[in-house]
């Protein structure tokens, strides 16, 4: 039997504010433990929160970013539970009334693009850390994340299998990084996802019984734990069996989803309005001017780069993956015309030697610039194709101007027809057979004679001039 | 009666609080009073209210995103029950 899959995300995303969202108390990743706390979010009695305008703000971009409507009134609320992570026994969070509803984001589905809703997007505190590895007799807490501003973005249960479930998360996270709001680093928890799972009939009309699906800390455990887990629901139901409405944690070494037992008792949070904390209701001109400067944004660019440098769709996607990628290619595209060209160069060799290094563009040792004057000296033909890639790699390396590197190394193409035609005559006369192959209509003679004299010329030979030379006197 | 023994264990298990048979009974009757009580509200007309979450009438209240000192260490731990080194220590939490 077949069965639908339905598939609703909840993604957290850490705001890039100085300071946490409720006090001063500073939100930078890495201090020592339990060293960025005050009375406020420490949850200290009679502390009285004050609300960081700053992450209005970008929670407001966001909003603006997914087509959402601003809610005219919006106000916090005290969602109550017990957890040694969470000092004052309740998350300051939103329940009704959040800041934003019903916007959406536009994926590119199997079928072709598909829109996905966004039911709300709200704002809400960080919880600390426990700490348990190395720990005997207990386990540690540092609460310097407590307090951190965050924004929950809830799809609609429109997501209709674990690929699409990815797509959706890749936009969001592109669009979270374009706007600059958040680091959006999955492996550090600065962005984070929860899948809600379950399988129907194709005809049934209300949903089936779902699986909330947490700790999937990169995009292929987004997708492989979606996969497992609508496997694992199909065997159930085939096999007559009920789907418990559950919490499963995803093993990335098992591979596999697992029941979390200690959270099976039913959650009843006791939401009600936060006295210490005044209605939020952000005046239409503050929205409109976070509107007028929000950036272009993946989607948009993405249609620019194809229209303005004439790329294959392919390449624009690419290039348009990180708002630091695109601006890098950008900058080089703007020192060398050639579009595609740079669109190879840094989707090619570049993006290798970045990945090999685990290295992001923003640290990337080649300027744009710099890589544009590579890609003139090669199209001016200082330099051949081949020994570009020598210079790219002293570059990568060191850091130095391509000019600078041809110098030193003599590597400048020899263009000069007598000094490739003397290296010619002697690679012709080296190698009889070869001639005679190819006056018997071998071809591949000559690829192998252009190969020797290449070599004999340390790649700097001009290889239409060998070519050209090989072929009038071979024929001769 | 507006409110069962069985309500006020629930409430109970969820603020984390452990009550003798007496106290049950005796919390359920002073609950139950209060409920009632409280139930005369019942009698106005609210269809026009809007809910209140706030009796003041404020809005849009911020700060500036700016770092301010926070406490020392040492001050930071110094009500903890147990700490270690620069950890609050709590009994072992385990996932799953």
């Amino acid at each position: 039997m077949s069965y639908q899959t339905v598939i609703g995300l909840e993604v957290h995303a850490q705001l890039l504010t100085n300071s946490k969202m409720f006090c001063g108390c500073s939100t930078k990743f890495g201090q020592q433990p339990n060293s960025s706390a005050c009375p406020v979010c420490l949850g200290m009695p009679g502390v009285l929160p004050v609300m960081n305008a700053k992450a209005v703000e970008l929670a407001l971009k966001v909003a603006l970013a997914t087509n959402c409507r601003i809610a005219p009134h919006s106000i916090m609320a005290r969602k109550n539970y017990f957890y040694p992570d969470l000092p004052k026994a309740y998350q300051i969070s939103q329940f009704e009334l959040p800041l934003a509803e019903k916007g959406w984001l536009e994926i590119e589905a199997a079928a072709g693009p598909k829109k996905i809703g966004i039911t709300r997007i709200h704002m809400e505190e960080d919880a600390g850390k426990l700490l348990h590895e190395g720990v005997q007799n207990g386990s540690h807490v540092d609460l310097n994340r407590c307090g951190t501003p965050l924004i929950e973005i809830v799809s609609e249960p429109e997501i209709s299998s674990p690929e699409e479930a990815k797509l959706y998360m890749q936009k969001l996270r592109d669009i979270l990084d374009y706007l600059e709001v958040c680091d959006c680093n999955m492996e550090e928890g600065s962005l984070r996802c929860d899948a809600n799972i379950s399988l129907k009939k194709p005809e049934a009309k209300s949903l089936g019984t779902k699986a909330e699906i947490k700790n999937m800390n990169s995009f292929r455990f987004l997708q492989r734990a979606l996969e497992y887990e609508e496997k694992r629901q199909a065997a159930e139901l085939e096999a007559g069996g009920k789907i418990i409405q559950e919490t499963r944690l995803w093993d990335s070494n098992r591979g596999i989803t697992v029941s979390m037992r200690s959270k099976e008792e039913a959650h009843d949070y006791r939401y009600f309005p936060e006295p210490d904390l005044v209605p939020i209701e952000p005046d239409p001109a503050w929205v409109e001017q976070i509107g007028s400067v929000l950036p272009e944004l993946p989607d948009a660019k993405k249609q620019r780069f194809i229209a303005q440098y004439g790329l294959p769709d392919y390449d624009a996607q690419l290039l348009t993956g990180s708002r630091a990628l695109a601006d890098y290619y950008e900058r080089c595209a703007a020192k060398f015309s050639d579009y595609k060209q740079v669109s190879n160069w840094v989707m090619g060799d570049l993006a290798y030697h970045l990945k090999q290094d685990n290295r992001g563009i923003v640290n990337c040792p080649i300027s744009p610039e710099n890589l544009a004057q590579l890609l003139d000296l090669m199209k001016r033909n200082v330099i051949s194709g081949k020994i570009a890639k020598t210079v790219f790699e002293e570059m990568y390396a060191g850091g130095k101007e391509p000019q600078v590197i041809v110098k030193e190394k003599g590597l400048q193409q020899v263009a000069d027809e007598s000094a490739i035609e003397k290296i010619v005559d002697g690679i012709i006369a080296g190698n009889p057979q070869a001639k005679i192959d190819f006056q018997a209509g071998k071809q591949h003679a000559l690829g192998f004679l252009v190969g020797q004299v290449m070599k004999a010329s340390k790649g700097k030979a001009n290889p239409q001039m060998v070519n050209k030379l090989l072929q009038e006197k071979l024929k001769a | 009666m507006a409110i069962t023994t069985k309500e006020v264990e629930y409430v109970a298990r969820l603020a984390r609080l452990r009550l003798s048979e007496d106290e049950k009974e005796r919390i359920t009757q002073q609950l139950d009073q209060t409920l009632d009580y409280v139930q005369q509200l019942n009698q106005l007309d609210t269809k026009d209210v809007p809910p209140t979450s706030h009796v003041l009438e404020l809005k849009n209240v911020w700060r500036e995103d700016q770092v301010q000192p926070s406490l020392p260490l040492t001050e930071t731990l110094a009500n903890a029950p147990q700490s270690k080194d620069e950890f609050f220590v709590v009994p072992k939490v385990i996932e799953g």
